[in-house]
């Protein structure tokens, strides 16, 4: 198939291609708003986002969530903060800087356009959740508080305690429970998408399993708005939710969207390491700790004394050692990849060795345990819930994990994806953030496609189609869809194996965690490529799918997504064998600088990869949109 | 099978509370669970105010006859000459009727509203932690209040369970009636019921009317217990003293 | 370490339930709460019964999702940890765990330990939000909160709506929820025009389905975010209050 990735760039300066869009796109008028009907299938910071927006804008919106209520999606869950370029602080913030630091942060490898797009929507998304009531941080004359994050010097981070995620998610969802109070959302809740139905090109609708009935249902609309989140469960253990999936993005990608650098994946480097084979998600602590904690392994490998009887001449402050300017505060990539080499050369520490650890020993005694337990006592209380053990006293075990995705569905620059009618927002897009993803930086990408990008570009799509109506849901392109999901989730019943679903999820996770995890190379990806497909067979062979289809059953849906995650990962892996290059999330050993640090190679690969769906059982074809940088100047990143 | 709209969609015979709400404002607060609560308090507060008064008053049994029969006749006289004798009296007694009155049917009305919130009970043993033996069992020491004041009323105010009754003879009639062993016990338990009933009633008035800074709120347990144990205390001497026999004729 | 989980099993909505006994052995005491149901439930299903049906997501106490009531506790004896945070480094006292659904007229059982807390987000829908279209936002830092009313909005907003405080309640009642999502917008300045109005609605909204306040503080103890039955006190006086309040003259500023 002949595809053509054209980013739809508006020319012209890059301070201006914003706002000439938003003056040159087409408009729908307030009266024809409300015969469109747009589907949105995800209620995280961009599906909510997104649908109250429309709704308000008089568009009629189908909402359509997995999860009981919106207000449970996995954005609820960040922690640090969201960067917006205020410059409250008067430190020297700029849109300007904010669009820097994002791609320079990103290894250069995102879209200049979208992301200084992204750094001047920042400031009225800002505005826009304090409007709505979210609580930011104050200081006492009552102006909003700023901190500072990874990646930047200046501090543009607005943050609501440890649960930024949680109030902006909030704002939203309850700007989501107006419209749907004023009928302008038709909110469905516990249903799952499980197909894009496209007809003579056009995105005109999903087909969904109502997870409590086992319903398969069609919904029709004259656009599709995918905000279904990240990829990162394909590693099984990661800091999403249990039920984050792939699925909805993937069978939209089998429907002929491209799936754009899914090997970028970002590993964050403090959580709590995994205790046992039962484990069955990682926590994250906030990066935020590297500011007083400091990193250290014992000098002999597989020392198993406990630390406070490891004298300080026997510690490895390796970070410090290796990156005297940063320190601890190196980069999300280079702190990961760092404690994964001290790991592997065994100077592990906790009972299975798979950790390093963050001592706030030097802290407490520096400012005292009260200015320790004033900045992040609800951390440490949240470290010895699960873990058992008091980090005032013995040093916390942290190890990196799998934490963001980057990579995503295609979007041009109207967050389009090369299926005319289908948009993807946030962490289900590729967009904004190229190889790596700067902390805080999520939520703000996810607020900025629902709040404002999306509803000044839908335009485009929409307008045009006024006077059509959808395709009505008796159209066999609805029947086709919904036949191919009941055959789908029959299959997985009718299997009848022997090993359950989480075993099989397991072990794919296994295969990408130790081929495609922190360090890749084309050796251990060859590798991936060959056991992943025969673990995909033995899935389809030996799965054992108990109970029906027509109850709630929690098996069959962890089924259908690990069926996805079983095909997804393989592509992700392709995509990461073809990238001769190490940036951000993706390291290949091959590509790497004396000192062991990531090594680009932009004459070849400063390109986007899209992959192409082409049947099961062929190899997916690569599309590739160049990335070209007019505003930045291409370097080398160094923290040393 | 029901879908889940039908499990989410309540018609009026379903729902816990009210679904339609009347337009007139007052009866529209009655209809509502927290109007209905802050009709308790307020009620709620009027009784203990009177409790108060009325222990106060009684205690002047331990100053002799003359001094409680003399409170007594003041009471029937109060607002003379102003308004003729017992206006006043009956007026207090219509209000506190009143409050007696709404008290227990929002009680009654909230107590149903509450059991069909949760028509299927746990099935396990539950653990309480803050809900104490006062909160749980506001409803039966109400009831036994409730039959205890009908008691007391008939003993002390009609007669007609106490045989030596002389209608204005309030110092005998007390005394006599306390005489008897049972109806001794009877007022202390009962007192202590009520005593039991203030201790959460006297708390929990303050987050009904929302009387609530952080402040003071440390204060409101305290008021409590000290009502409590001072209500306890006084009343219980009365009949205590009266059948071992310290205070008497 | 050795123990008997005790579950409620549940086929479906309308389905007579039962206590099911299962005995776990050799589970390790760093395991999770939720972890020792996915431990159950590969032992189940790889025998050939059906999981226990129980909602969990996040499994850091964020989302809300999970939900069960342990040993005669909302999200077990913990205080201030939801259900998935719950360690059983905590529970090795006990031989018998028994768990059991949220029971409540406003959260039907779907299945097993699932249950339905849509009635949640009926009550926000009824007026839990400020409205502020996209847009019409001015700029933040124009709206002056005191740090101590932003701070005591936060705590209210804290709520992970969980619904932990309607199943602890002796009454099933669900003043907590509704006291915490009133309370997180009714604190700021943004959220006063529409206070008065947003309290008789959302107090309306939450009789339908839930039982009344009568001040156990029973949901303090079980909210896992720990959030203080002084917002019901503050929901219970606006409620009062709106009754008497012209909403004409709420331009006046005396």
């Amino acid at each position: 198939m002949a595809i053509s990735l054209d980013a739809g760039i508006p020319s012209g300066s890059i301070e201006r291609k914003w706002d000439d869009y938003k003056f040159s796109v087409k408009l729908v008028n307030p009266a024809n708003k409300r015969k469109f009907n747009v589907i949105v299938v995800g209620s995280g910071l961009a599906g909510a986002s997104a649908a109250a927006t429309l709704a308000e804008l008089g568009y009629r919106v189908t909402m359509l969530t997995f999860h009981d209520s919106p207000r449970r999606a996995h954005s609820i869950a960040a922690q640090g903060g969201i960067n917006a370029a205020k410059n409250y602080q008067n430190d020297g913030d700029s849109v300007q800087r904010l669009f820097y630091d994002t791609v320079k942060g990103g290894d250069y490898r995102a879209r200049e356009a979208n992301v200084y797009r992204l750094a001047q929507v920042s400031v009225n998304i800002i505005d826009q959740c304090v409007a709505q009531g979210v609580p930011f941080a104050r200081e006492y004359g009552g102006l909003l508080d700023n901190r500072s994050f990874g990646g930047a010097q200046v501090s543009r981070t607005f943050y609501a305690r440890g649960q930024t995620g949680q109030q902006l998610l909030l704002g939203a969802y309850q700007a989501l429970a107006r419209q749907v109070r004023l009928g302008n959302v038709e909110l469905h809740n516990r249903t799952e998408m499980l197909d894009l139905v496209v007809k003579d090109g056009l995105a005109c609708g999903v087909v969904a399993r109502h997870l409590v009935t086992g319903a398969v249902r069609s919904f029709s609309g004259h656009a599709v708005v995918l905000a279904t989140g990240g990829y990162g469960n394909v590693f099984f253990l990661s800091t999403n939710a249990k039920a984050s999936n792939v699925t909805a993005a993937w069978r939209a990608h089998k429907r002929g969207a491209l799936m754009a650098n899914p090997c970028y994946t970002q590993i964050h480097p403090t959580c709590i390491p995994a205790s046992d084979d039962f484990q069955s998600k990682l926590t994250l602590m906030s990066e935020s700790l590297r500011n007083d904690g400091r990193i250290w392994v014992p000098t002999t490998p597989n020392d198993v004394r406990s630390p406070d009887q490891i004298p300080e001449s026997e510690r490895d402050y390796y970070l410090e050692r290796r990156y005297p300017a940063f320190g601890n505060l190196v980069p999300r990539d280079v702190a990961s990849r760092a404690a994964k080499r001290e790991v592997d050369s065994g100077h592990g520490v906790g009972p299975i060795q798979n950790g390093v650890y963050l001592d706030f020993g030097s802290a407490v005694d520096r400012l005292g345990r009260e200015v320790i337990e004033e900045r992040y006592g609800n951390l440490f209380q949240m470290y010895e819930r699960i873990t058992g053990e008091d980090p005032y006293k013995k040093p916390m075990r942290i190890y990196p994990a799998v934490h963001y995705t980057m990579g995503g569905l295609w979007v041009d620059y109207n967050l389009m994806s090369n299926v005319p009618g289908l948009y993807v927002l946030g962490e289900a897009n590729f967009s904004d953030h190229g190889a790596n993803r700067l902390g805080a930086s999520a939520l703000m990408q996810g607020l900025a496609d629902g709040y404002f990008v999306l509803p000044a570009t839908i335009g485009a799509h929409l307008a045009p189609l006024l006077g059509t109506e959808p395709v009505p849901i008796d159209d066999p392109v609805f029947r086709d869809a919904e036949a191919n999901v009941d055959a789908q989730v029959h299959r997985l019943l009718s299997v009848k194996g022997t090993k359950t679903v989480d075993h099989f999820h397991r072990e794919l996770g296994k295969i990408m965690w130790d081929h495609c995890g922190m360090a890749r190379s084309a050796e251990s990806l060859d590798e991936a490529l060959t056991s992943i497909p025969a673990l995909r067979d033995e899935f389809w062979s030996d799965v054992r799918v108990l109970g029906e289809n027509e109850s709630f059953n929690q098996s069959l849906e962890r089924a259908g997504r690990v069926a996805d995650f079983l095909e997804f990962g393989e592509l992700l892996v392709r995509d990461a064998r073809h990238r001769e290059e190490s940036c951000g999330g993706h390291f290949r050993v091959e590509h790497q600088t004396e000192e062991g640090e990531a090594l680009r190679n932009d004459d070849d690969f400063a390109y986007v990869g899209a992959w192409e769906w082409t049947g099961e059982g062929n190899t997916p074809e690569l599309h590739k949109e160049s990335l070209t940088f007019d505003n930045v100047a291409l370097a080398q990143r160094s923290y040393k | 099978m029901k879908t889940l709209q039908d499990l989410t969609k309540t018609s009026d015979d379903e729902a816990v509370g009210s679904t339609r709400r009347p337009t007139n404002p007052i009866r529209r607060f009655w209809s509502s669970a927290v109007g209905k609560k802050w009709v308790m308090a307020v009620s709620g507060l009027a009784l203990l105010g009177f409790v108060l008064v009325h222990m106060v008053g009684n205690l002047k049994i331990f100053l002799g006859a003359v001094h409680l029969d003399e409170y007594a006749e003041w009471l029937h006289t109060l607002g003379e000459p102003a308004l003729p004798r017992t206006v006043v009296l009956w007026g207090m007694r219509l209000g506190l009727i009143a409050a007696f009155g709404l008290h227990i049917v929002a009680a009654a009305q909230l107590t149903r509203m509450n059991h069909k919130a949760r028509p299927v009970r746990y099935q396990s043993r539950r653990d309480y932690v803050a809900a104490n033996f006062a909160s749980r069992t506001m409803r039966w020491t109400g009831v036994i209040i409730a039959l205890f004041l009908l008691f007391h009323l008939a003993d002390l105010s009609w007669g007609t369970t106490n045989p030596d009754f002389v209608r204005g003879n309030t110092y005998d009639n007390v005394i006599a009636s306390f005489e008897r062993v049972p109806v001794a016990i009877l007022y202390i338990l009962a007192n202590i019921a009520l005593a039991i009933h203030i201790f959460h009633g006297s708390w929990s008035m303050f987050q009904s009317l929302g009387w609530n800074n952080p402040r003071w709120n440390p204060i409101r347990r305290y008021f409590a217990v000290t009502f409590a144990a001072v209500i306890a205390v006084g009343n219980i001497s009365m009949p205590l003293l009266v059948v071992t026999g310290v205070v008497g004729k | 370490m050795d123990l008997n989980l005790k579950v409620w099993r549940q086929a479906g909505p309308d389905a007579v339930g039962r206590f099911e006994i299962y005995p776990m052995h050799d589970v390790s005491e760093d395991m999770s709460f939720l972890e020792l149901f996915d431990v159950l439930n590969e032992q189940l299903e790889t025998r050939g019964e059906e999981p226990v049906a129980f909602d969990h997501d996040c499994r850091e106490g964020i989302c809300g999702s999970c939900a069960m009531m342990i040993d005669g506790r909302a999200h077990g004896p913990e205080r201030g940890t939801a259900t998935c945070q719950l360690h059983l480094r905590k529970l090795t006292d006990r031989e018998t765990i028994t768990v059991e659904p949220w029971r409540a007229a406003g959260f039907p059982i779907i299945k097993d330990l699932a249950v339905d807390r849509s009635a949640l987000d009926r009550i926000v829908e009824a007026g839990g939000y400020i409205t502020a279209p996209t847009g019409a936002a001015r700029d933040a830092n124009e709206i002056l909160v005191a740090k101590q009313a932003s701070d005591a909005a936060m705590d209210a907003a804290a709520c992970i709506g969980c619904g932990a405080c309607v199943a602890a309640c002796p009454n099933g009642a669900g003043q907590l929820f509704t006291a915490a999502k009133y309370s997180h917008l009714s604190l700021l300045p943004q959220g006063q025009p529409e206070r008065f109005t947003r309290v008789v609605s959302m107090v309306e909204e939450m009789e339908r389905w839930f039982g009344s306040c009568t001040n156990h503080g029973e949901c303090e103890a079980a909210c896992p975010k720990e959030i203080s039955v002084n917002f019901i006190a503050m929901l219970n006086r606006d409620y009062v209050k709106a009754q008497f309040k012209n909403p004409a003259l709420s331009g006046q500023r005396h």
